[in-house]
C-alpha cells in the first residue's frame, strides 16, 4: 500500500472538498426553501409544497430514468395509487380508520410492490417496449380508479388525509414535505455515489461491460424499482393531502410528462439537475398564467429541444469542472511494479476450450476449437480478420453459447449465456471497442470493475451506513492503485469521454484488474497505440501474467505477440492453423504464407 | 350479441392492425419505433371531421386532404425527430424525440380542436345495421393497405429498395440506394396508412384527441406480439386483439377488458420478449 502515497490526492479531493462542492447548491436550494414562509404568501406555499411532493417522486424516478436509463413515462400511476391508498385508509370507508402516518407508510409499501410490477418488463424488454408498458399501466390505473366506485368513490372521489399537528397548517405541511424532500435528496445522492449508482449508469451506457464485471441487471433494477415505487407511493399520499380531495381527474398524464421531462431537462445521471428541473417545471406555469393551457405542449417542445440540442441537460451546463482543459501532450506510463497489491491470490490450473464450434447462419465462426490458457502465461491468439478471435473471447465470457463443445475452468464447465457470472469466477476482459461510460469519471469507470467486492447492501448505501463508507473507500483506493499501475492516475477525475482512444484501452485494463482476475482476456489492446506505448503495454501484460494471471491476448501487432507470448495459437476461418511457442509459429510455413507474410 | 362482438371486434382490430403496420413501415425504414403512429391515427379522425364537417369539403376531397396531411406529418416526423438522432440509435434518443413530437401533436389537437369527442361525418349512405359502413370500412382499408404493400414490396423497384433498406441498411447504402430519400418516403407512407386507419375508424372511435395514446398502445400490442417489422404478424395480432378486447368487454365490462389486454400483453412479452411469431435476434457484443 506504500505506493498509494504517491497518488492519493485525487481520492482525498473526491471525499472532502468535491463532495462539499457538489452539495452546496442543493443546500442553498433547501435553505431558500426553508425561508419561503418569510414571504407570507399562502399561494406560494402551495406551489412550494407541490414542488416538494413532486420531487419526492422524481428523486426516485430519477434513479430509474436518469441513472438506469429506463424510459418509464407512466410514473403518475404510482402517484395515483399512493394517493388512493392513503386516502381510502384514512377515510375508513373500507377498513378501520388508520393514522395518516401509518397510511402513508402503507402507501409506500403498495408503491414499492407496484413499482416492481410495472418495472418487471424492463428486466427483459427493449426500451420502447418498456416505455409502452408504463404508458399502458398509467391509463389502466386511472380507469380502475374511475370504475371501482365502492372503494375509490369513482368520479366523485374521496377526501385526502389530514396530518395532525404540527403538520395540520399549510406551512406545517409544507415543512413536512420539505423534510421528506430533503431526506429523498440525501438518500438518492448516497445511492448515486455508491457502487449501486455507478452500476446503474453502467447498465445505461455500457451494458455489455457491466455484465462482464459481474453486475446483474435484474438484481439491481429490482431494488431500484422497489425504492422508486415506494417514494412515489409516499408522494401520492402527500399529494392527496395537499389536494384535500382526490378524483381520477387529478392524475392526468400531463403530470407523468412533467416528472419525466423534469429529469431529462435536468440531465441524466445528476441529482441537482432534475431537482432544478422539477422546481422550474412546477413553478413556471404558475407565474405565467396564460401559459397554463399550453404547459404540456411547452414541456414537450422543451423535451424535443433538450434531446436534439443538449442531451446533457442542465447538469451539463453546470458542470464547470469538466471544461478545464486537460494536459495536451500526455503519455501513458504504466508502473507495473504497483501490480503487487492487485494480483490474483488464487491458484488456477487453466481455462480450457474443448472442441468449441459456433456458426452464424452459414458462417462457421469457430470450428472445433481447442485452446488451453494456463495460469501465469501469456497466450497469443492471432489470425486474419474474421478468423474467429473475438468470437472465441465472446464464447469464453459467456455472450455466445457454443453450439458444440465446452469451456472449462479448472475442469468445470462454465455456464453459457451467463456473462455476469464470469467476474465471480475470476475471468476479466477488455473489448475491441472500449466499453466505458463516457459521462462518468475515469475513476468511477475503474471502480465499476470492483462492483462485486462491495459488501454493503442497497439499504446501507441509501442511508450511508458504515459498511457503505468502507466499501467506497476500499474501491476508490483499489481503483487508484489500478490506475497508477496502468499509468493514468493523473486523469482519474476527468470525464472518460474526454480521453484519447489509446488511453481508453488502458482504462479498460485497469477496470479488468479490479477483479484481481485469474484469467484476463484482452481484445486488441494495442490498437491505436504508439510504438513506445505498445512496448510499455507489453511490459505491463507480462508483469500481470507473471503474478499468476493467465492472459489471452488477441492482437494484430506481430511484434508484441512474439515479444511477450509464451504460446501462440493461430486461427484461420475459425480453425486452429497452428499452435506452439512463438519460435515455432514464426517458422511455420502456412502461417507465414497466410498471415504473417514472408 | 355474438355478431355485434365480431363486427366491432373485427373493425377495431382492423384499425389496430393498420396502426401496427404504421409502426412497422417506419421501423423498416429507420429501425425506429415512433410514438407518432397512434397520433396519425387520431389525426385521421380529427382532420376528416375538420375538413368535411367544419370546412364543408366533399367527402372525397376531405379524404384525400386528410391522407396528404398524414404524409406531410410523416415527413416532418422524419426531419424533426428521427434524422437528428439516427446516428446515435443505440442511445434510444428516438424514444424521447418522437414522444415529444407526439405530445406536441396531441396537445395542439386538444387546444385547437376540442378535448371532447366530436362526431365524425357519415361517408357513404350505407347502413345502419351490423353491416354498417363503420364496421366494414376499416376492414376494407386494411385489406387495401395489405394488398397495396404486397404489390409495392414484391412488384416494384422502389418497394424492393424498401425491403433492402429494412434488411440491411449498410449493404443497401453500399449498393447506392438513396437511403435518406427512401426513409422519408417510408415515413410519408406510414403517415398515409395511419391517417387512413383513423379516417375509416373514426365513425366508431369518434374524432377525439384522446385516441392518440390509446391507438399508440393498442396499435403497438400486435406489433410486439406478432414480431416487430412483420406486417402479417401485425394483422393477425390486430384482429386477435380486437376480438379479444370486445369479448372481454362483453363478459367482464369495459375497464376490466383493458386490464385483461394489458395483463396478457405483459405476460406474453415476459415469456417471449421477441413476440409470439418473432425470432430471437443475436446480440452484438
Amino acid at each position: 500500500m506504500k505506493d498509494l502515497a504517491r497518488s492519493p490526492a485525487p481520492v482525498a479531493a473526491k471525499g472532502g472538498l468535491a463532495r462539499l462542492e457538489a452539495l452546496a447548491p442543493v443546500l442553498v436550494l433547501f435553505i431558500a426553501g426553508a425561508s419561503l414562509p418569510l414571504f407570507d404568501d399562502a399561494y406560494l406555499g402551495v406551489i412550494g409544497t407541490r414542488a416538494c411532493i413532486y420531487w419526492v417522486l422524481v428523486s426516485g424516478l430519477n434513479l430509474v430514468v436518469g441513472f438506469a436509463g429506463q424510459i418509464a413515462i407512466g410514473w403518475v400511476a404510482l402517484l395515483t395509487l399512493g394517493a388512493y391508498v392513503t386516502s381510502v385508509l384514512t377515510a375508513g370507508t373500507v377498513a378501520p380508520e388508520l393514522s395518516p402516518y401509518l397510511a402513508l407508510a402503507i402507501a409506500g409499501l403498495f408503491g414499492a410492490i407496484f413499482g416492481l410490477i410495472v418495472g418487471l418488463p424492463a428486466l427483459r424488454l427493449r426500451t420502447f417496449y418498456f416505455a409502452m408498458t408504463t404508458l399502458g399501466f398509467a391509463t389502466i390505473v386511472t380507469q380502475v380508479a374511475l370504475a371501482w366506485k365502492s372503494v375509490t368513490g369513482g368520479g366523485v372521489g374521496v377526501p385526502g388525509p389530514i396530518f395532525p399537528w404540527p403538520f395540520s397548517s399549510p406551512w406545517g405541511f409544507y415543512f413536512f414535505c420539505l423534510g421528506l424532500a430533503l431526506l429523498c435528496t440525501w438518500m438518492t445522492a448516497n445511492i448515486a455515489a455508491s457502487r449501486f449508482g455507478r452500476a446503474l449508469v453502467a447498465i445505461r451506457d455500457a451494458e455489455v461491460a457491466a455484465e462482464a464485471v459481474g453486475i446483474s441487471k435484474p438484481g439491481l433494477l429490482v431494488k431500484v424499482f422497489l425504492f422508486s415505487g415506494a417514494v412515489a407511493g409516499v408522494a401520492g399520499g402527500l399529494f392527496a393531502s395537499l389536494q384535500s380531495y382526490i378524483t381520477p381527474d387529478a392524475f392526468t398524464f400531463d403530470l407523468s410528462v412533467l416528472f419525466f421531462i423534469a429529469i431529462l431537462i435536468g440531465g441524466r445521471g445528476s441529482i441537482l439537475g432534475p431537482l432544478l428541473g422539477t422546481i422550474i417545471l412546477t413553478a413556471l406555469p404558475e407565474f405565467a398564467a396564460p401559459l397554463v393551457a399550453w404547459s404540456t405542449f411547452l414541456y414537450a417542445v422543451l423535451l424535443l429541444v433538450i434531446v436534439l440540442a443538449m442531451p446533457g441537460g442542465i447538469a451539463e451546463v453546470l458542470d464547470f469542472k469538466n471544461r478545464r482543459p486537460l494536459e495536451q501532450h500526455r503519455e501513458i506510463r504504466p508502473r507495473p511494479e504497483l501490480l503487487g497489491t492487485l494480483s490474483n491470490p488464487g491458484t488456477s490450473a487453466g481455462l480450457t476450450l474443448k472442441d468449441v464450434s459456433l456458426s452464424f447462419g452459414g458462417v462457421r465462426a469457430v470450428d472445433d476449437l481447442a485452446l488451453e490458457i494456463r495460469a501465469g502465461e501469456v497466450h497469443g491468439l492471432i489470425g486474419p480478420n474474421g478468423s474467429g478471435k473475438t468470437t472465441t473471447l465472446n464464447v469464453i465470457s459467456g455472450y455466445y453459447p457454443p453450439q458444440h463443445g465446452q469451456v472449462l475452468l479448472n475442469g468445470r464447465a462454465l455456464r453459457p449465456r451467463a456473462p455476469h457470472t464470469r467476474a465471480a469466477q475470476g475471468i476479466a476482459r477488455t473489448f475491441q471497442t472500449p466499453r466505458l461510460i463516457g459521462a462518468a469519471s475515469v475513476l468511477d469507470n475503474v471502480m465499476i470493475g470492483g462492483s462485486k467486492d462491495g459488501r454493503g447492501t442497497f439499504v446501507e448505501s441509501l442511508l450511508a451506513l458504515s459498511r457503505h463508507r468502507r466499501d467506497e473507500a476500499m474501491l476508490a483506493q483499489a481503483a487508484m492503485t489500478a490506475l497508477s499501475a496502468v499509468g493514468l492516475e493523473q486523469l482519474a477525475l476527468a470525464r472518460s469521454d474526454r480521453l484519447q482512444h489509446g488511453e481508453l484501452r488502458f482504462v479498460e485494463i485497469a477496470r479488468a484488474l479490479m477483479l484481481r482476475p485469474s484469467f484476463l482476456l484482452l481484445d486488441e489492446p494495442a490498437a491505436g497505440l504508439s510504438v513506445e506505448e505498445i512496448k510499455r503495454l507489453g511490459d505491463l501484460i507480462l508483469t500481470i501474467s507473471r503474478q499468476g494471471t493467465g492472459v489471452l491476448l488477441v492482437e494484430h501487432h506481430a511484434d508484441l505477440i512474439f515479444d511477450i507470448c509464451d504460446r501462440v495459437t493461430v486461427l484461420n476461418l475459425g480453425k486452429v492453423l497452428a499452435s506452439g511457442t512463438p519460435a515455432e509459429i514464426r517458422a511455420h510455413r502456412e502461417v507465414v504464407n497466410a498471415y504473417l507474410g514472408g | 350479441m355474438l355478431v355485434s362482438i365480431v363486427s366491432y371486434g373485427l373493425a377495431l382490430g382492423a384499425v389496430y392492425a393498420l396502426i401496427g403496420i404504421t409502426y412497422n413501415v417506419m421501423f423498416a425504414g429507420s429501425r425506429v419505433f415512433s410514438f407518432t403512429a397512434g397520433m396519425t391515427g387520431m389525426l385521421g379522425g380529427v382532420l376528416g371531421a375538420l375538413f368535411i364537417d367544419r370546412l364543408g369539403m366533399p367527402v372525397i376531397v376531405g379524404f384525400v386532404a386528410t391522407l396528404a396531411a398524414g404524409a406531410v406529418l410523416g415527413i416532418i416526423t422524419e426531419f424533426l425527430t428521427v434524422r437528428p438522432v439516427l446516428k446515435s440509435l443505440d442511445q434510444h434518443l428516438y424514444v424521447l424525440s418522437t414522444l415529444a413530437f407526439a405530445l406536441m401533436i396531441q396537445q395542439l389537437t386538444a387546444i385547437e380542436w376540442s378535448t371532447e369527442p366530436q362526431p365524425f361525418p357519415r361517408l357513404l349512405p350505407i347502413g345502419p345495421g351490423l353491416f354498417d359502413q363503420q364496421f366494414w370500412l376499416p376492414m376494407v382499408a386494411c385489406a387495401v393497405t395489405i394488398l397495396g404493400l404486397e404489390w409495392l414490396y414484391r412488384r416494384t423497384l422502389i418497394g424492393r429498395a424498401f425491403l433492402a433498406i429494412a434488411e440491411d441498411n449498410y449493404a443497401a447504402r453500399a449498393l447506392g440506394l438513396p437511403e435518406q430519400r427512401l426513409r422519408i418516403a417510408s415515413y410519408a407512407l406510414a403517415g398515409v396508412i395511419g391517417t387512413l386507419a383513423g379516417f375509416t375508424g373514426a365513425e366508431m372511435m369518434l374524432a377525439y384527441f384522446g385516441n392518440g395514446p390509446l391507438l399508440n398502445f393498442y396499435g403497438f400490442v400486435p406489433v410486439a406480439l406478432g414480431g416487430m417489422g412483420s406486417n402479417r404478424g401485425a394483422v393477425v395480432g390486430g384482429f386477435a386483439l380486437g376480438l379479444f378486447q370486445q369479448t372481454a368487454n362483453f363478459i367482464v365490462g369495459g375497464i376490466f377488458a383493458s386490464v385483461a389486454v394489458f395483463v396478457v400483453f405483459i405476460v406474453v412479452l415476459l415469456v417471449r420478449p421477441e413476440g409470439l411469431a418473432g425470432a430471437a435476434t443475436a446480440r452484438r457484443v
